[in-house]
């Protein structure tokens, strides 16, 4: 709806613009496109206009409704809830590392993690140091290496109290 | 000379790079407290390794060894096949004014000059002349974005106009090796990308190999390859290859 609102589009417009503004996202299917406007203008939020025939097949073009532009600004003012992250599966490989074997264990898989980790956030600096990087790609590896960052700063810190961690365990 | 004993570490090899910076076996102790136990590694030519740790892992007592500004208690280092670690305090004065740029956390910039002046300063030691030395000067304010603030003292610059400032000091003489400290420690985090970005886009064109040290995993991933330290030692599990994509000179 907030690709619609910039005016209307046909299907193919609204999948091309998706992909070029949220490259960090998958590829929106054709199909996913055409099924989410016929939910869309089954609630009332759009509706479909006349068929445009350019260089190819029948498209039909859509525009958002007035109750799909108060849906977009109420989306757009709710705050979405800060994400807990409480499912971390390294923490629990940690743990597991640590039942079935030793420090050394868990430590050596922290430190193979890690060094997986900044690879990943070397990538996303070459991705977003191109010159011909857009500012969405940017934003976007800018996203991904906040979150290996903090991915990171919790290796550190488990790395340091892995001993203690055992004693726990072994308790 | 300390006491400390060396641990037995694997050399940490650059891949695909030559080595330009050679480090055996490198003790040093402040004191009694050993800050390096026994580090061996290489820099290739035109790398950029990034040597990260906690504070007081040693990160950057190892740096001040490998840039010839400390001189290790035992063990060598090499630039090249020069000996750097036993050589004179003269010589190694000489090769970090001709051959090597240090940069560090604050930028360290003389503060009754002017940026250009600031930039010009290790021209004019070497012996450059004057007016050539200028010149150059404004070209590497130039190529960091701050050619604007040639006749600004640096009390008036923010801390990202000051730190590019001090990166164009460290690169005027084309060194061939760059040590750089936290280089963007100082800087909020915008800042600091663009600093990190422009200093490596230039180290890359012009071949220059970086030793850059940091706690941050963000600057380091700037890198070719990372080491991490740990109380004074190379945390081998940890090293990262160069990897097939990496973008590093070749």
């Amino acid at each position: 709806m907030g690709l619609l609102s910039r005016g209307q589009r046909h299907g193919y417009d609204l999948k091309r613009d998706h992909d070029h503004r949220f490259p960090a996202a998958r590829p929106l299917a054709f199909g996913q496109v055409y099924t989410t406007l016929e939910r869309l203008y089954r609630q009332g939020l759009v509706e479909p206009l006349a068929v445009q025939r350019v260089d190819g097949p029948d498209r039909r073009v859509f525009r958002l409704t007035e109750a799909g532009g108060r849906d977009l600004d109420d989306w757009l003012a709710a705050v979405e809830p800060p994400a807990p992250h409480v499912a971390n599966p390294l923490a629990s490989k940690v743990t597991v590392a640590l039942l079935v074997g030793d420090e050394a264990r868990a430590s050596d898989y922290l430190r193979r993690q890690r060094a997986a980790h900044l690879e990943r956030m070397r990538a996303y600096t070459r991705t977003k140091t191109d010159p011909a990087a857009s500012l969405h790609e940017v934003l976007a590896a800018d996203y991904a290496l906040a979150h290996l960052d903090a991915d990171l700063r919790w290796m550190e810190s488990a790395l340091e109290r892995v001993t203690t961690l055992k004693e726990e365990l072994d308790r | 000379m300390n006491t400390a004993t060396p641990h037995t570490q694997p050399t940490v090899e650059p891949r695909a790079h030559p080595p330009v910076i050679t480090a055996r076996s490198l003790v040093y102790s402040y004191d009694r407290t050993p800050a390096l136990r026994g580090i061996s590694l290489e820099v290739g030519r035109g790398e950029i390794l990034a040597v990260t740790g906690a504070s007081g892992s040693g990160k950057s007592t190892l740096l001040l060894c490998l840039a010839g500004v400390l001189a290790p208690d035992a063990g060598e280092v090499g630039f090249g096949d020069q000996p750097i670690g036993t050589a004179s305090e003269a010589a190694r004065s000489r090769l970090r004014r001709t051959r090597f740029g240090v940069l560090v956390q604050f930028g360290q910039l003389v503060p009754e000059l002017t940026a250009v002046e600031n930039v010009a300063l290790p021209l004019l030691l070497a012996g450059r002349r004057r007016a050539a030395a200028v010149t150059a000067a404004r070209t590497w304010l130039d190529r960091f974005g701050v050619a604007d603030l040639a006749g600004t003292r640096p009390p008036d610059m923010s801390g990202g106009q000051s730190q590019r400032v001090a990166v164009a000091r460290a690169l005027v003489t084309e060194p061939e090796v760059l040590f750089a400290d936290e280089p963007t420690g100082a800087l909020d985090a915008l800042a600091g990308e663009q600093v990190m970005a422009q200093l490596v886009r230039v180290a890359r064109e012009a071949g220059t190999t970086v030793v850059l040290v940091t706690h941050d995993a963000r600057v380091a991933a700037y890198g070719d390859r990372e080491l991490v330290m740990r109380d004074g030692a190379l945390d081998a599990g940890a090293v990262v290859e160069v990897s097939a994509a990496g973008g590093g000179a070749r």
